[in-house]
């Protein structure tokens, strides 16, 4: 279970996130959406405690991310950016990830393997494909097979193949009883991934509702999104 | 907090600049040495020469390529945007940085315990006195401390340009020109790099009003050391209270 509460980013004048509050909860998928810019990746980099937030908190299970011993077996996450060094082998990122929170080195093979880079692990990051490199953040964030995970803009640069497979995956992940948040801006793959919504615009909150409810009251998922967004006009 | 280390070496070891950035240590500061001590062996009749200084001279240029194996150290973390990664895997900041820095530091101590010994063989000096011996140790830990420093430098500035730009002008005009200008000097001789010369026999004989430091040659890498720590400090609350 993930809660955040009167969570804000303030840079200078210009604010960010506006006292966002929704809680994610385990066994389903649960689609971020909103459009560029809407704050989604600050929102997951302070979920992360990578940003720091003006105001309000994000508690995982009651914890605080800096809190959290050996954080990447409860929290994994993949970011919107790079964040593996273009020289660097696929399997030595994983490798020093793994060392830092005490996972055995045996488990950076059979992730590769479960996200299909089982045969490009020596590749240098800079050698991989935009899918590839994104299968290797989503190896990255189930290296610890963490209970909650956490991905911006997963199915970024993957080919059709990619995006049925990652559809699959989260489906799978949250069936097992995690807790599933998945930003995307694209809506179409949240009405075929996501059983729950979170929308937003200009740092604040528009809806918290299931799937379902969504496109009953807004007849689509799509009509829906853009009556909500088109309030706010030019920006 | 030794895994986190465990992993910031191998963060090092398996990156190209690493053992490209070290062998130029070794190399520069071993072929220049050798180079300078033949230049050098005719002049040895000179009043005031100082063998050790075809010796430790080079390791000064050399310096240069440990400087930038420190500072690739922290800003390669920026630029590839790996930082992110580190700090959701070790969000405690401090430990996070107390790690990079012992990793650092090991590795650099490591290299230099080998880079000290091999350039003063190679100026065809002989590591028995006592005084060679004193010389080789203040070495050693000038050079670690020296990129200990650049860690802390590096981690305030983030970018490999700045922190070269910063440091290399001060390394090559502190050590080559400024240091011995005498009515600078009062200043520029509490600058880092100038603080290894009175141990490393560079700064000219101490006993000679022309050319005596306000501090000894132990008494040099105390001032460092304080340098580091400084360096160290800025560096930590800048990765505190900073956006990753």
């Amino acid at each position: 279970m993930l809660e955040v509460r009167d969570l804000e980013k303030r840079y200078g004048r210009t604010v960010a996130v506006d006292r966002l509050s929704f809680t994610v909860r385990p066994g389903m998928v649960t689609g971020f959406l909103g459009p560029n810019g809407a704050g989604k990746s600050t929102t997951m980099r302070m979920m992360l405690d990578l940003d720091h937030p003006t105001g309000g908190q994000v508690r995982i299970d009651g914890v605080r991310y800096r809190d959290l011993r050996r954080p990447l077996t409860k929290v994994g996450a993949l970011l919107e950016a790079k964040s593996t060094h273009a020289g660097r082998r696929a399997y030595d990122h994983l490798l020093w990830l793994a060392q830092t929170n005490g996972i055995p080195a045996s488990r950076v093979s059979s992730v590769l393997e479960l996200v299909g880079l089982g045969g490009v692990g020596r590749r240098r990051a800079k050698a991989l494909s935009l899918g590839m490199a994104q299968r290797l953040g989503i190896a990255a964030a189930l290296l610890g097979d963490p209970p909650v995970l956490l991905l911006d803009e997963p199915v970024n640069g993957l080919d059709p193949e990619g995006v049925h497979w990652i559809r699959g995956l989260l489906r799978g992940l949250a069936a097992e009883g995690r807790t599933v948040f998945v930003s995307s801006h694209l809506m179409s793959e949240m009405s075929l991934t996501a059983d729950h919504l979170v929308v937003i615009d200009r740092g604040r909150l528009l809806a918290d509702v299931s799937l379902a409810d969504f496109v009953a009251s807004h007849g689509s998922l799509e009509a829906g999104f853009l009556s909500l967004t088109a309030g706010g006009g030019a920006r | 907090m030794i895994s986190f280390a465990s992993a910031e070496l191998t963060k090092l070891r398996t990156v190209r600049s690493t053992p490209w950035t070290l062998a130029a240590f070794v190399v520069v500061s071993a072929g220049l040495a050798f180079l300078l001590e033949l230049t050098l062996r005719n002049a040895q009749r000179m009043e005031g020469y100082d063998p050790l200084m075809a010796a430790f001279l080079p390791l000064t240029l050399g310096q240069m390529a440990l400087v930038v194996f420190g500072a690739m150290a922290v800003t390669s973390e920026y630029s590839s945007g790996t930082i992110r990664a580190s700090l959701a895997a070790v969000p405690d900041r401090r430990r996070f940085f107390l790690a990079k820095v012992a990793a650092v530091a090991a590795v650099a101590a490591g290299v230099s315990l080998v880079t000290v010994p091999v350039t003063v063989v190679a100026a065809r000096m002989r590591l028995s006195s006592a005084e060679v011996l004193e010389a080789c140790a203040g070495a050693w830990i000038y050079l670690t401390l020296m990129c200990v420093f650049t860690v802390g430098v590096a981690t305030m500035v983030r970018h490999t340009a700045l922190v070269l730009g910063g440091l290399l002008p001060v390394l090559f005009l502190g050590s080559q020109g400024l240091g011995n200008v005498p009515a600078i000097r009062k200043v520029t001789q509490f600058l880092p790099d100038q603080t290894g010369w009175v141990v490393m026999h560079l700064a000219g004989p101490q006993d000679d009003p022309r050319w005596a430091r306000d501090y000894s040659a132990w008494g040099g890498l105390g001032l460092l050391a304080l340098w580091t720590v400084a360096a160290l400090l800025g560096g930590y609350l800048v990765l505190r209270r900073r956006d990753a």
